[in-house]
């Protein structure tokens, strides 16, 4: 296979006396659907964290794309490619659904702070550009009968919706996704199920999907990882994991086999 | 609300402003000289709201910004002598570009900061200005700056006043300005967006505090006279009230409180020792009654352009 797009070796994060996460390796190629589980607690969003920059690990190195990752800033990682979604719903409540996308387009803007205040042709087209880039991705997530209510009025699936299409609006190389389907019924998570395929063929990106819903994460997962006490337990296809003795016993349980 | 054409308001807000100013010497002078207060305030008030309303960073430094440029530009002034006059906007801009540097040394550390602790920085900060402005001889020291030209006319004023309400509102109207908003709702979401949030809050913070040097080189220009006093700690509070009042990041509801307030003192002369007991009751009772400010109407936030 081609050189990994994501590459996690040795990382280990310690807060204080506890160690979150700990000599995690993990590695996801190109157009690869990986899933992350685990118990709560397993340390699945402090990896998260960790990948998108927001937490530096104690030790250990992550490469995104060849580059060496620590230290790096969530958003200046977000403009090399890791774009994410939040196990709370983080929406920017006081915009408008469509400026939730808008904003987030900020890294493909041309104008900064003094184009923004003389608004002189550039900027012009500029915002043309940027507003019928964010309608696009609207539309295709219907999403675009929505445009101007405020971003947390809407019904919480759609919300959940909206996130990813916020994360979209990035360019993303690799989606992160924490929880999407938390407090969906199984009409929305046969419907996420759908929506996590699309993105993934139609923007030909990598998507790392920590999941609690076994049905959604061996429907959809290439890869399985599983986490307990921040130690990486298994790893494989979801036959694999499904009937790997380690899993069954820190967390399908025996009633899944 | 913004349309592209917003510049055009821009420019007529500033020929009103230099119409006005050619037909003063008709006015009563007292109210001339209210009126100017309430051109200043509203510059003051509006660039807080960047900073406090728009981008939700609580800063209580603004009057010494304020001082910043009032005393920057002022000195200027009386080192110019007769020629004050004719650089009077250059010496405007250069306090407001020395309260923009300073603004940027005072942001950088404590932007890190959130809440409360910003809020703590800031009020030092202030203290700070105010208490070297107090033993700086050159400045006058605690007996004060006196002599200043009095430069400062409707004019100038409200042209500042009109440049400074175009320029946040165009801002944060735009797909960049967008991103002060953003921060203010939430900080780690907009980070993993792609929005660098210490960039925008320096940026916020530095514009803020440009407007606040302009607005002290008005007042200083105003009054002919700087004391130190005139900048201490409940001067910032005062402009806080005003944009609370005027509903957080709601730049009308802020201009609207600004004159209020400025007019209010005014007519309660009388009662003057109790006007700070009347902003602490007035922000309780906001705060209680109607949270989102008392200017603030049920408007959906506008799209951007």
């Amino acid at each position: 296979m081609s050189e990994p797009l994501l590459e996690l070796k040795d990382v280990t994060i310690r807060f204080g006396g506890l160690t979150a996460v700990s000599a995690l390796d993990l590695t996801i190629h190109s157009n690869e659907l990986i899933g992350l589980i685990g118990p709560n607690g397993a340390g699945k969003t402090t990896a998260f964290n960790m990948i998108t920059g927001v937490y530096r690990p104690t030790s250990g190195q992550i490469t995104f794309a060849g580059k060496n990752t620590l230290g790096i800033k969530p958003s200046r990682l977000a403009g090399l490619g890791v774009a994410r979604t939040f196990q709370n719903i983080r929406l920017f409540g006081s915009l408008t659904v469509l400026d939730n996308i808008r904003v987030a387009t900020q890294l493909h803007n041309p104008t900064g702070y003094f184009g923004s205040l003389w608004r002189g042709k550039n900027w012009k087209t500029g915002e043309a550009k940027l507003e019928k880039q964010a309608l696009e991705l609207l539309e295709i997530f219907d999403l675009a009968k929505f445009r101007d209510e405020l971003a947390t009025s809407l019904p919480y699936g759609a919300q959940r919706r909206l996130e990813i299409v916020r994360a979209l609006a990035t360019h993303p190389k690799l989606l992160l996704l924490d929880e999407p389907a938390a407090g969906m019924n199984p009409a929305e998570k046969d419907e996420l199920i759908r929506l996590i395929r699309f993105v993934k063929d139609r923007y030909q990106l990598s998507v790392l999907l920590v999941e609690h819903d076994m049905k959604v994460v061996m429907g959809i997962c290439e890869r399985i990882a599983v986490l307990e006490y921040g130690r990486k337990i298994a790893e494989g296809t979801p036959k694999e994991i499904q009937c790997h003795p380690k899993v069954i016993e820190a967390y399908l349980g025996a009633a899944a086999v | 609300m913004l349309k592209f054409g917003a510049k055009r308001w821009l420019f007529i807000g500033i020929a009103l402003a230099i119409a006005a100013s050619f037909l003063s010497p008709n006015f009563n002078r007292y109210y001339l000289g209210v009126g100017i207060d309430v051109g200043i305030a509203i510059i003051l008030a509006v660039s807080l709201n960047l900073i406090n309303g728009h981008t939700g960073q609580f800063s209580l430094g603004h009057a010494g910004f304020m001082a910043v440029g009032g005393y920057f530009a002022a000195w200027i002034s009386l080192k110019l002598g007769e020629s004050a006059e004719v650089f009077f906007p250059l010496s405007l801009l250069a306090g407001g570009l020395f309260a923009a540097l300073i603004g940027l040394f005072v942001g950088i550390p404590s932007l890190r900061l959130r809440g409360d602790y910003l809020a703590i920085v800031t009020l030092g900060f202030g203290e700070i200005i105010r208490v070297v402005a107090q033993n700086t001889e050159a400045i006058g020291a605690a007996s004060g700056l006196k002599g200043i030209p009095k430069l400062t006319n409707l004019g100038w004023t409200f042209g500042l006043a009109a440049l400074t309400i175009y320029i946040i509102t165009a801002l944060v109207n735009s797909t960049y300005g967008r991103g002060f908003l953003a921060v203010h709702d939430d900080e780690i979401a907009a980070e993993s967006s792609g929005i660098n949030t210490t960039r925008y809050k320096v940026v916020a913070f530095v514009t803020g505090s440009f407007f606040a040097g302009i607005a002290g080189g008005l007042y200083a220009h105003h009054k002919q006279f700087l004391a130190p006093t005139g900048f201490d700690w409940l001067k910032s509070v005062e402009i806080v009230v005003m944009v609370i009042l005027g509903g957080m990041g709601r730049t009308a509801g802020v201009v609207a409180a600004a004159i209020l307030l400025t007019l209010l003192p005014e007519f309660l002369r009388e009662v003057s020792e109790y006007r700070m007991i009347l902003y602490a009751l007035l922000i309780i009772f906001l705060m209680i009654l109607r949270p989102e400010g008392l200017f603030a109407f049920k408007l959906k936030r506008r799209q951007t352009s």
